[in-house]
């Protein structure tokens, strides 16, 4: 044993060891560089050029924040966002309607419950685009539900929402729910899941009723889950652009112009950089004025 | 009180039951229906679907809308239908897959177990660059493609879905790693493993499951995406959201609903797919950005 | 073999220095347990030794090298984790191999090796099995068995023996202590478990707050404790510690409380002066019930009444009231009093302990 470990050199820290040490850094250092340059770069690039008058090409001379002035004046925003009021709200209100009370049903013990699961989530693993055509055919005014339900018998019957400027929006919100609430379902049933047993089995011996238990002890402690869905959903809502892309194109007109979709408009192909950018600042506005709260809450919680 | 005995708690009337079920069934209808329709109207020729109803059981199945959809339908000026763009997104969604993952785990390796002053910071900004609105940096980007001479290319599209699913993939790896003890690491070094070494054979073997949810959500996302399908890419080398947006408000001649329903069946199938058979870890990454853990 | 030296090290971690400076000399062959509450900086300190911490001041020697800037792997150290850390996707065969992998081993040498530890510590049928499916200690026994492929010059052990339940982890202790009669490799063992020092070291470091407190054999630190922390922290039940003030009196110096008063008994170069304010230590197991035909003097015995009694089978602690003064004995389990009891006690006056209130230190 001596011999062989006296003849064992120690070696000293080698250029090698050296390198080793900044391996992490180094490997790091890409992902790094990128969100500096690709996320917060050009979020300060696209402040800036909202500050300017470009149109087609950009400009770079800072003209104040008349862009933002512009943008509380123009019609056709003030649509968007009254848009994104409505859709976020139903959209939101119902997915978590829904979501809660599937979640409920779900939890009692149901013969067939990962067929459901499965049935409920599946659109979630759709493209927006696919369901944006898929509702499309259906609430079609001429061949679609309307001839459906007149078929059925009630030969009055009209649905012309997808071609009516003051209902359009409702049926992104149809579209909106069909996709979402499932993951919403996913959500509160795993939330439920972690509720601790022993606190309804205490509730039970109290002799309280199961409506009662659900009302006062299992929901309230569902509000961790509340919260983050809420986020969840909001974030959704605010990026919401494919669905409406393929459901209803914006129109009929502008009438379902949200704010996403008004961006691209008139940064893509009306050439307004610097209004469509001064747009684009006020959507990350809205949604860091979501998510900074709720990332704050989220990384203080000890892990 | 047969409740006494239960996990949860549930009612037990029969009428309960029945009403519980009736719900269910039919909040899973309205999940169904959509899909019921898309397939049905997909194989109906445009005669029936003008005499007959949405929901009708069609009576003579044909394939002409899909092999239509596939080879010829029309995207605009273009008419070949979904195939070349089919491939397009097949070629989009294997290099930015693999690589977004492969970093996002060595990220998520370098945040945990080699502690780095600034590490929570830089975590902290990483995971707002989750959420942040693309709108706000779809212009810049454009600018600096086209700079580059990427504008309008596949690759440049490759490199803008791995730049934006790097947080993603990070977050994941990051999360995972943080339950494996960071002893592990510390007796692999003893034991004379050096950075890589530790990562190849001691994290990546580990890591299984979690490079399941990273990889089937990177597909998910990016099979799924429009936005930056429809700015940065032109013509020839667009995914198929894109051409199926196009295939669909093409507005040449007659609307045909069962190309434009095949169509859309065929986009959806691979991600379809991928939930029939991996829906767990699906649902798992579909959870992980969003409840901790 | 080798030593460890550790010459003034030092950890900060930016502005705040969690290791003051500390200086231990490790013998070859020796067993030295560090021994401290959780935060006293062991871990650190040991964690310094084997690579896995920068050092941020002072001199690091394993034999006659200094390996501050030496990488884990070449400072010929193994180390055994209070979780294991054994590699959830290797057998231990594999686990046992893997740093001889590294070290590019001819693979019939790593073989011979493996067999040759898995003998020592009867890991024979579990060779082909992976950690999920082993007990605690056949875990720990893995673990160990990973270090001792590597024979290495040190062992470090951290915690080993704290995620086992209680029986198992005397067994273990006995195992540890086996294992180092028959390899004779320096080991540092770290630990927060007062018994497990005192049944495994040659020596014991204490540790507190970044400071070593006291370095002594286990009979050292338990019979003449430093100071007041390593004299409550060591033995159990702890030590009492009685506030006295030290009185000139006809026959040199005396102790005295509100409730007891003695002579300091004669004991050569202690530090003990008049009207000093000190703690006076007496372990419970020093003390003993006083019998009227015993042969002490009175003046060594006081009366106490008994306001708690928990017998515990061989022995029982009694919690006794001597005037104002709450004191912990503890008596042969058949000679506990009744509860209630006024009871005469004594205590062994060799085993007296005194500390000055001010600096804490050991006077006596």
């Amino acid at each position: 044993m001596d011999t062989t470990t006296s003849s064992r050199a120690i070696p000293q820290k080698s250029l090698a060891d050296h390198f080793e040490d900044w391996l992490p850094k180094l490997v790091i250092s890409p992902t790094f560089l990128a969100a500096i340059f690709f996320v917060y770069g050009y979020i300060i690039w696209t402040a800036w050029l909202s500050l300017t008058k470009s149109r087609m090409l950009p400009k770079y001379d800072i003209e104040g924040f008349f862009q933002y002035g512009k943008l509380w004046t123009n019609d056709r925003w003030l649509v968007a966002l009254t848009n994104l009021g409505i859709y976020g709200t139903l959209f939101i209100g119902i997915c978590l309607g829904i979501g809660l009370l599937i979640a409920i049903l779900l939890d009692q013990r149901i013969r067939a419950e990962g067929a459901l699961r499965t049935i409920y989530l599946y659109p979630m693993a759709l493209s927006f685009i696919v369901t944006g055509t898929a509702w499309k055919w259906i609430l079609n005014p001429g061949l679609g539900l309307e001839k459906l339900v007149r078929e059925m018998g009630f030969e009055n019957f009209t649905f012309g929402w997808l071609t009516d400027s003051d209902m359009a929006i409702y049926t992104v919100v149809i579209a909106g729910v069909w996709q979402s609430a499932g993951f919403v379902i996913a959500l509160f049933l795993s939330g439920l899941r972690g509720v601790d047993d022993s606190i309804i089995k205490a509730a039970q011996v109290d002799g309280a009723s199961l409506p009662r238990i659900y009302w006062s002890i299992i929901i309230p402690s569902l509000r961790p889950v509340f919260f983050s869905t809420l986020m969840i959903l909001g974030h959704i809502a605010i990026k919401s652009f494919d669905l409406i892309m393929a459901l209803t194109g914006g129109g009929p007109g502008y009438a379902t112009d949200v704010p996403a979709t008004f961006m691209y408009t008139y940064t893509f192909t009306r050439n307004q950089i610097g209004f469509g950018s001064a747009s684009a600042m006020v959507m990350l506005g809205g949604v860091l004025a979501i998510v900074i709260p709720y990332l704050y809450s989220e990384l203080r919680k000890p892990r | 009180m047969s409740s006494f005995s239960a996990d949860t708690p549930h009612s037990s009337s029969v009428m309960g039951r029945i009403f519980i079920y009736g719900i269910l069934l039919i909040v899973a209808g309205y999940f169904l229906l959509p899909l019921l329709v898309m397939v049905f109207t997909s194989v109906k020729s445009m005669e029936e679907i003008r005499t007959g109803s949405l929901i009708s059981i069609p009576t003579s199945i044909t394939f002409d809308a899909w092999s239509k959809a596939w080879s010829s339908a029309c995207t605009g000026v273009e008419c070949s239908g979904l195939s070349g763009y089919f491939w397009n997104s097949v070629w989009l969604v294997t290099p930015t897959v693999s690589i977004s993952t492969f970093l996002g785990a060595l990220n998520g390796y370098v945040l945990t177990k080699w502690n780095f002053k600034g590490a929570d910071v830089f975590f902290s900004m990483l995971l707002i660059g989750c959420f942040i609105p693309f709108q706000v940096i779809l212009l810049p980007m454009a600018r600096t493609l086209g700079f580059l001479g990427l504008a309008g290319t596949t690759t440049g599209l490759i490199m803008v879905h791995i730049i934006y699913g790097l947080a993603f993939t990070t977050l994941f790896f990051r999360n995972f790693y943080v339950s494996i003890p960071n002893e592990l690491v510390r007796a692999a070094q003893i034991d004379g493993a050096g950075f890589f070494m530790i990562f190849w054979k001691i994290m990546l073997p580990l890591s299984i499951p979690i490079i399941v949810v990273s990889v089937i959500w990177q597909f998910t996302q990016i099979w799924n995406d429009f936005l930056f399908g429809v700015v940065f890419s032109a013509g020839e080398s667009q995914p198929i959201t894109v051409a199926l947006n196009n295939l669909v408000n093409t507005s040449t001649g007659v609307k045909e609903y069962n190309v434009d329903m095949a169509a859309a069946i065929i986009a959806a199938l691979p991600t379809l797919f991928v939930y029939v058979v991996a829906g767990k870890y699906f649902v798992r990454g579909l959870t992980a950005g969003a409840v901790k853990g | 073999m080798a030593t460890v030296t550790l010459k003034k090290i030092s950890k900060s971690y930016g502005d705040l220095e969690i290791v003051h400076g500390i200086d231990l000399d490790v013998k070859d062959d020796e067993f030295v347990v560090l021994l401290g509450p959780s935060g006293c900086g062991k871990s650190t300190t040991l964690r310094m030794v084997a690579g896995l911490e920068d050092i941020t001041g002072g001199e690091l020697k394993i034999g006659d090298r200094v390996v501050n800037d030496v990488a884990p792997k070449d400072r010929q150290i193994a180390m055994v984790f209070q979780n294991y850390a054994l590699y959830p996707h290797m057998t231990v065969a594999q686990n046992m191999a893997f740093g001889l992998k590294l070290q590019r081993m001819p693979k019939t040498e790593i073989q011979q090796k493996v067999d040759e530890v898995s003998k020592i510590l009867q890991l024979g049928p579990l060779l082909d099995r992976r950690p999920a499916d082993l007990s605690g200690g056949q875990r720990q026994r893995v673990a160990m068995g990973r270090a001792m492929v590597r024979t290495p010059e040190v062992f470090l052990f951290d915690e080993p023996l704290s995620n086992l339940d209680a029986k198992l982890r005397t067994h273990m202790r006995l195992e540890i202590q086996r294992l180092h009669r028959q390899l004779k490799t320096t080991t540092l063992y770290v630990t927060h478990d007062q018994i497990e020092a005192m049944t495994l070291a040659d020596r014991i470091v204490i540790m507190r707050d970044g400071y070593i407190e006291q370095i002594g054999s286990p009979k050292e630190v338990f019979d003449h404790p430093n100071n007041i922390f390593v004299a409550t922290f060591i033995g159990s039940p702890a030590m009492n510690l009685i506030p006295m003030k030290t009185k000139n009196g006809m026959d040199g110096l005396t102790l005295e409380s509100d409730s007891i008063q003695f002579p300091l008994p004669e004991k050569e170069g202690h530090q003990v002066q008049a009207n000093m304010d000190v703690l006076v230590g007496i372990r419970p197991t020093d003390m003993n019930l006083a019998h009227k035909d015993d042969g002490i003097a009175p003046q060594w015995k006081f009366d106490a009444k008994v306001e708690v009694t928990e017998l515990l089978g061989a022995e029982a602690l009694l919690d006794l009231r001597i005037g104002g003064q709450e004191i912990m004995g503890q008596v042969e389990g058949k000679d506990m009093p009744e509860l209630d009891a006024n009871i005469q006690i004594t205590f062994n006056t060799e085993a007296l302990h005194i500390f000055d209130k001010a600096s804490e230190k050991a006077i006596y």
